[in-house]
């Protein structure tokens, strides 16, 4: 797909808008699963942005908060709240799980905003096994929780005896799905924005388009940022909608 | 961009001999099993942070001011009860100042008029006794009086009783003259 847009070998416009997501080796040689990777290096950066963010900026326990413990307390706030007005009391229990999710999200989105940096989000490898978890957690949570009754979730009892079982089946598809559009969704936006993006830096080669093309840049630049917070604050909530169900089935 | 060809082990099915990326790097299911190692672990150290760290401790310093809010509204609660309390002692003692003032007043009018009844009634007595001695003087006076105008009634009685050629008999002139004089 990338490639194919080199086609014009000749003129100055070469794109490789998906040259970015390239996995690398760090220090060379094959990529084998325990190899240090560019993946490894910007995971290891949004661990030490949360480091930072959630627990150095808060270690004076100041009553009257610092800008970033400010900060560190918005997040926590806003994520508590998040969870607790869908889920209600007992989803509570889970906020370490959710908060863990929105963090790592949240950071390696905006770590993905620097320029010449590697976008973890932006790969399906990352995004699937995020939305999977969420998946296996809310399933076996469901089952464990509510029994057979969790199936409930599938049988609508508010609607028509005749209608059920084609409801059954659509809620089925649909419950099936979840997984996937949670996991497309974060990693198409973040992925598109950033090819688009690459590719409007291509055109800034031409001298007499390239105040449009920065112009454009900067535009995608700042809808860029809204879409990191905005799909990260998206992942968790659903993620939040999805532990209610497997909390309380009925519908 | 590496411009110049790779070998071929490097290149992989991924990237081409350029060092390009062949289709969705997303796609290149070489790199899944890197990828999700290094992920799961981020997760869990992330995890364990938050869990063990973070999250506690920003519950605690949440806690922490919410409790020194509430102390301090109770404490300003308190210290306006107090301000009320101050206010109300402080009426209850100016009116107490005003009530006493009032009484001093009272008690100073009424000695002066204790004083003043004594002094009138003083000057009554002192009154009534030069009145009684004037009295007395006057009566004296006219007691002295009707005394001379008797003997001096008598005394031209004998006179006249002489001058008429008569014998002047003194007893009978004076009681004469006294009957005279009652009448």
């Amino acid at each position: 797909m990338a490639t194919e847009t080199t086609a014009a070998e000749g003129s100055s416009l070469v794109f490789h808008p998906m040259d970015q997501f390239i996995v690398k080796p760090l220090f060379g040689g094959e990529i084998a699963w325990y190899t240090p990777t560019n993946v490894t290096l910007w995971l290891f950066l949004a661990i030490a942005a949360i480091f930072a963010l959630l627990v150095l900026s808060t270690s004076k326990r100041a009553i009257v908060p610092t800008r970033m413990q400010s900060v560190a307390e918005l997040a926590y706030g806003f994520i508590y709240k998040m969870l607790e007005d869908i889920c209600g009391k007992e989803g509570v229990k889970y906020f370490p799980y959710v908060m863990t999710l929105f963090m790592f999200i949240v950071c390696a989105n905006f770590l993905g905003m620097i320029p010449m940096s590697f976008t973890t989000t932006s790969h399906f490898a990352v995004t699937i096994p995020l939305a999977l978890s969420v998946f296996l957690t809310v399933t076996v949570l469901g089952f464990v929780k509510n029994g057979a009754g969790f199936l409930g979730l599938f049988w609508v009892s508010s609607a028509p005896l005749a209608l059920r079982p084609v409801l059954a089946i659509i809620e089925l598809i649909s419950y099936f799905v979840r997984p996937v559009s949670h996991s497309i969704r974060l990693a198409g936006n973040v992925m598109a924005g950033h090819a688009v993006i690459k590719v409007f830096a291509g055109f800034a080669a031409i001298a007499a388009i390239s105040p449009v093309s920065v112009l454009a840049i900067t535009a995608m630049y700042g809808l860029e940022v809204l879409v990191s917070f905005i799909q990260a604050y998206v992942f968790t909530i659903l993620t939040c909608v999805y532990l209610k169900d497997a909390l309380h089935p009925s519908h | 961009m590496a411009t110049e060809p790779l070998t071929e082990e490097v290149a992989g099915s991924c990237v081409d001999s350029y060092g390009s990326a062949i289709g969705m790097p997303q796609l290149c299911f070489d790199w899944f099993p890197n990828q999700i190692f290094w992920l799961v672990i981020t997760l869990v150290v992330i995890f364990l942070v938050l869990s063990r760290v973070a999250l506690p401790r920003i519950a605690a310093i949440l806690a922490e001011r919410q409790g020194t809010i509430t102390n301090d509204l109770a404490a300003a609660e308190d210290l306006k009860a107090k301000a009320v309390e101050a206010e109300e002692a402080y009426n209850k003692a100016l009116a107490d100042a005003r009530a006493e003032a009032q009484r001093i007043a009272a008690e100073a009018r009424a000695e002066i008029q204790a004083g003043l009844d004594d002094a009138i009634a003083k000057a009554d007595a002192e009154i009534a006794a030069k009145a009684a001695e004037s009295e007395k003087a006057i009566a004296e006076i006219r007691a002295g009086a009707l005394e001379s105008i008797q003997v001096v009634a008598k005394d031209t009685a004998a006179e006249l009783v002489t001058a008429l050629g008569g014998e002047a008999d003194a007893k009978a002139i004076a009681s004469a003259v006294d009957a005279q004089s009652k009448g």
